[in-house]
């Protein structure tokens, strides 16, 4: 009897990282991770969003790996910082470059066909590869 | 306080004058999506106050690839000048796609060509606001949902390193225009209303951009 070749589903991986997993991460480390995922055409989520100082050099890789024949680049969407936190004593304490909590979801450009957000849903439509 | 004291105090204004000449001009980055009219509102502002323009205008997206400066623009209001370089910087964005180029009627190498050129751009721009900006002009276009994560982000990004920003609500002459959209979206910066391309409000431009980067 032939032997049956394991098999990978079709379909969409999501990464729900966690906070804890990422905070001791540096920035290029979270970013190298987030754009190594997105590449591989998963959608990432984390459940602690990034700095903007973060957010700024996400955008600054992510343009120097666009490549015409695999990758168009990233869609990105996440719930605004919270005004009361932001506006906190701990958060002045800490520094304005606390993330805070920010739900984040990220995925690749030519997968998230539509993605929606307003204060409180973010809805996302994804195709697969 | 001796001789040697005095001299060297004497020394130590002369150094200062010669070297510091008064204030340097502001570098003010002029960001915003792309087509907002980052490029048209450059130009004018150079136009009315050097004669010179920095860089051409296009409908295509990512016109602008390089960010340019113009140095020295010297902006009088109100018997008072503020002297600024302007820096025209290309559209941000987390995405370029070379097949929308080819929407507008480029052959498929000149896309390709452009979308290397428009990603080496959106980095140059994303450095430049992290290191070499004193002030922001953030440029939204009235006509379109100023909602987007782009936008969250950059005044994120901008509000994080505490750089002065106005927003300028381009494009009021289009019938679409929608001016409280943008108030409603950054209640915490003042918005400005304005045309570039028609010249429209442009003297209440010139009262912020000084008042603001003075």
């Amino acid at each position: 009897m032939a032997e049956v070749e394991p098999t990978t589903p079709d379909g969409v991986e999501i990464d729900l990282i966690s906070g804890r997993r990422m905070r001791d991460k540096t920035s290029m480390e979270k970013i190298r991770m987030i754009l190594d995922d997105v590449r591989d055409g998963n959608i990432v989520i984390l459940e602690e969003g990034l700095t903007p100082d973060e957010e700024s050099k996400l955008i600054e890789v992510t343009m120097t790996e666009i490549n015409p024949d695999d990758f168009a680049g990233i869609e990105i969407e996440s719930f605004p910082r919270s005004a009361a936190k932001k506006s906190g004593f701990l958060s002045r304490l800490v520094g304005s470059d606390s993330p805070g909590t920010k739900l984040t979801v990220i995925g690749p450009a030519n997968q998230i066909h539509s993605l929606h957000k307003d204060e409180t849903l973010i809805r996302a439509l994804i195709s697969g590869r | 306080m001796g001789l040697l004291g005095s001299l060297k105090d004497s020394i130590s204004r002369v150094t200062a004058s010669l070297f510091e000449n008064g204030a340097e001009p502001k570098r003010i980055g002029i960001y915003g999506p792309p087509n907002a009219g980052k490029t048209t509102l450059a130009n004018r502002i150079a136009r009315d106050w050097t004669g010179d323009a920095i860089g051409p205008e296009s409908k295509i997206p990512h016109e602008t690839r390089r960010a340019r400066r113009k140095e020295n623009v010297e902006i009088k209001r109100n018997g008072k000048s503020v002297e600024i370089d302007i820096v025209d910087t290309p559209g941000v964005t987390t995405k370029v796609d070379y097949t929308e180029f080819l929407e507008h009627d480029l052959d498929k190498d000149e896309a390709v060509r452009r979308s290397r050129e428009a990603t080496e751009g959106v980095a140059e721009a994303m450095h430049w606001l992290r290191e070499d900006v004193d002030g922001v002009i953030y440029v939204l276009d009235s006509a379109e949902d100023p909602f987007t994560q782009v936008n969250t982000m950059l005044i994120g990004i901008i509000e994080s390193r505490d750089l002065p920003v106005l927003i300028f609500a381009n494009k009021i002459d289009l019938d679409e225009a929608q001016i409280n959209r943008i108030e409603n979206a950054f209640p915490q910066h003042e918005t400005v209303p304005l045309s570039a391309l028609e010249g429209d409000n442009m003297d209440e431009v010139y009262d912020k951009i000084a008042e603001y980067f003075a």
